[in-house]
């Protein structure tokens, strides 16, 4: 290996700190996937596994992707809730992999409620 | 790059490891395989967490989820529930020992949420193993800081400015120690790290160094720049495996960066080190002996002036520090000698990492201020007295220190304070006592591990500390005599102004500091052959007193001797020709009606 400088420790700790960025807890935006059984069922991993695809292409470190049980709506599952810091969050329904992709870049990235595929808004 | 939605901060520190985290993370990598989370979830083996007594631990992130006691057999249903359909596993959260409460976020638990860390701030939360991790942490920032941006001078005007004192027990200002061996002259000097941690009951520099090894590296590096050091030493004891092995990684790593080695970071300075193995002498932890000790020579220490920062290793000027005392340079130096002193007490500045256990419900290492109470310690973070019994004392300083009754509960911890009361900061060792325990035994195992770890070049340390040692026998066999305890007092004062190092100089201390608050239990021993606290065997009878017996039991049931007599509704006695005096029923009488 190339001797080091103090600009490539700095490289090497900007990496490092997207890698564990994680840990730090604190986030800005959270986006629940609910995966109950009803959930897996109607393909919540599909969404899954789109959205963490999307989160890997986008330069955000301030969003944490997290799942949790049913919410008791199965016949709208796959459901994803967002929620943007300071804002009401919105729940979507009947997500797939293509409309998680579009709630991502438009709602999370740009902060654009996709109102076609909401369920509800939580006051 | 794929990227992760939760990390699992696993602990992997020597505590963990007993308990089965090695087995834990086998398990959860093959349960989120077998759910095909493997590529989003995953799992890190991070150095001590810090919360001994509840390994094995993990913390979950983003979730900041705390699961302690993990077994590998509860692994399926936890990677299922909590994983696959996102349900946190409620019975594996941390119980409040005094509320019974579930708290189930790391950040509520008091013995996290008491503690500042400094010295452990990386704990936990990086791989100990992967230099990137700790980088991305400011790593090495400071290194870099002290070699391309400040003096030699610099450094040991922040070092002073900071108020750092040496963390190994005699708390030497560290800052001072740097400026003697800088002035020397000489192209050969020496940075050496005192990793030979050997009081009992004391881990806090085993935990640094296998959670955090670059931190104490980088100490050295910055300790090298100062004086002008090109080479150190690591002297670590042989009985720390998994810390060596943590050690040598980091080390190689460092030099794959060129944070080791020459040119250093471009600046035109070479630094390397490299480690020696102790054998676990206790004495080695002595600077001048564990000099000798890398010399090839007998680990014995040799009196002092000259200081080792004039003729140390080989006769060259040498600086040596504790682990705890490096890990907190690299901090200093990058944020500056302000904000550490803004940190703690007058004259004791900074943080504290104490090694916590005995007869206290979370065992642990803990990282405070200067200045918390050991009230705020035991009962804040400690939770308390185990199994609902009393305080009666605790051990600061191990060997070297004495203990602290419960009248001074509310001391301190600062190096003053502590010394008031008659016992001394030390390294770290913490131990807690119920009134269970008595202190006369206390005391003598202490002397007997003095007398054994004894290196027998001088005859105060060599001869005096044997002595003691027996008189303290005596005491507590119930053949002691009057006039046994002064002379007790008077071999302490003799052995401590005349012993050759800090080994025997100290060495009474345990027994003078009992002494001192428990008098009245050695006086019981001599005078009424009796152990208040029913803990030395000889001078118990082993006989149940019937008024006081409610007839439950519990020692028929438990002596496995099969020496006691009971019947439902009849007092218990003892055959004492059968009974083999193994203390198991006075410690399960709920009545105390054995004596």
């Amino acid at each position: 290996m190339a001797k080091l400088t103090i600009a490539d420790l700095k490289k090497i700790k900007e990496k490092a700190q997207k890698d564990t960025a994680l840990r730090e807890g604190g986030a800005t935006v959270k986006v629940t996937v609910h995966m109950g059984t009803c959930g897996i069922a109607a393909g919540a991993r599909e969404v899954m596994d789109a959205l963490l695809d999307e989160m890997a292409q986008s330069d955000r470190h301030d969003i944490r992707v997290v799942n949790s049980g049913c919410m008791g709506m199965c016949s709208s599952e796959p459901n994803v809730t967002i929620e943007i810091m300071d804002q009401e969050p919105v729940i979507y329904q009947h997500m797939d992999g293509n409309k998680i992709r579009q709630v991502f870049k438009r709602h999370v990235l740009t902060g654009e409620v996709q109102t076609d595929f909401a369920l509800a808004r939580i006051k | 790059m794929k990227k992760h939605r939760a990390d699992l901060l696993l602990c992997g520190g020597t505590g963990c490891h007993a308990t089965g985290s090695l087995e834990v993370k086998s398990a959860l990598e093959t349960q989120l395989a077998r759910h095909k989370l493997d590529q989003e979830i995953r799992v890190v083996e991070t150095g001590c967490n810090g919360f001994c007594a509840m390994g094995p631990i993990m913390l979950v992130q983003p979730d900041g989820i705390f699961y302690q006691k993990l077994k590998a057999t509860d692994i399926p249903h936890l990677v299922e529930e909590h994983f696959l359909k996102g349900r946190p596993v409620k019975k594996l959260f941390y119980k409040e020992p005094a509320s019974a409460e579930t708290i189930p976020s790391m950040d509520d638990i008091p013995f996290y949420s008491k503690q500042q860390l400094i010295v452990l701030k990386n704990r936990g939360v990086i791989d100990p193993e992967k230099i990137e991790e700790y980088i991305g942490r400011d790593g090495y920032l400071g290194a870099g800081k002290a070699l391309l941006e400040m003096t030699p001078q610099e450094i040991i005007s922040q070092m002073k400015e900071s108020g750092l004192r040496g963390r190994g027990g005699a708390g030497f200002p560290t800052g001072l120690k740097w400026e003697f061996a800088s002035r020397e002259e000489g192209d050969v000097k020496y940075v050496l790290c005192n990793a030979d941690e050997g009081d009992p009951g004391a881990f806090m520099d085993r935990s640094v160094l296998e959670a955090d090894p670059h931190a104490v590296l980088e100490g050295m590096i910055i300790a090298a720049r100062a004086i002008g050091a090109q080479h150190g030493y690591i002297y670590c004891r042989a009985e720390y495996p998994l810390a060596l092995k943590r050690l040598e990684i980091a080390i190689s790593q460092a030099r794959q960066h060129g944070l080791l080695g020459e040119d250093i970071l471009g600046s035109g300075f070479n630094f390397d080190l490299e480690i020696y193995q102790g054998a676990g002498a206790f004495v080695c932890g002595e600077e001048t002996a564990l000099m000798h000790s890398i010399e090839g020579k007998r680990g014995m220490p040799r009196p002092r002036p000259p200081f080792p920062a004039q003729k140390g290793l080989w006769k060259k000027p040498t600086v040596l520090n504790n682990v705890e005392t490096y890990a907190n340079v690299g901090q200093i130096i990058l944020n500056g000698a302000d904000w550490f002193s803004s940190i703690g007490m007058e004259a004791s500045k900074g943080t504290k990492v104490f090694a916590l256990t005995g007869d206290v419900n979370n065992i642990g290492l803990v990282e405070v201020p200067m200045g918390t109470t050991l009230r705020t310690i035991i009962y804040d973070i400690g939770g308390g007295i185990s199994k609902k019994r009393k305080f009666k004392a605790v051990q600061l300083g191990g060997p070297s220190g004495g203990c602290v009754p419960e009248e001074f509960i509310d001391t301190p911890v600062d190096y003053q304070s502590i010394a008031k009361v008659g016992a001394i900061m030390g390294s770290g060792g913490m131990i807690v006592m119920d009134d269970q325990t008595c202190m006369v035994d206390m005391a003598r195992f202490f002397m007997d591990f003095i007398q054994d770890e004894s290196c027998g070049k001088c005859t105060p340390c060599r001869e005096g500390t044997l002595r003691m040692l027996e008189i303290l026998d005596k005491i507590t066999h119930g053949d002691g005599e009057p006039g046994d305890i002064e002379l007790l007092e008077d071999l302490s004062k003799m052995i401590k102004s005349s012993a050759l190092c800090g080994l025997g100089q100290t060495g009474p201390n345990p027994v003078l500091s009992t002494l001192k608050y428990f008098r009245n239990e050695y006086e019981a021993h001599i005078n009424e052959k009796k152990c208040p606290a029913k803990r030395c065997p000889a001078l118990l009878k082993f006989e149940v007193n019937m008024e006081m017996c409610i007839k439950c039991g519990i020692c028929f049931k438990k002596c496995p001797a099969k020496a006691i007599a009971w019947e439902k509704k009849k007092t218990a006695s003892i055959d004492k020709s059968t009974c083999i005096k193994c203390m198991t029923c006075i410690s399960a009488c709920p009545a105390d009606a054995i004596f």
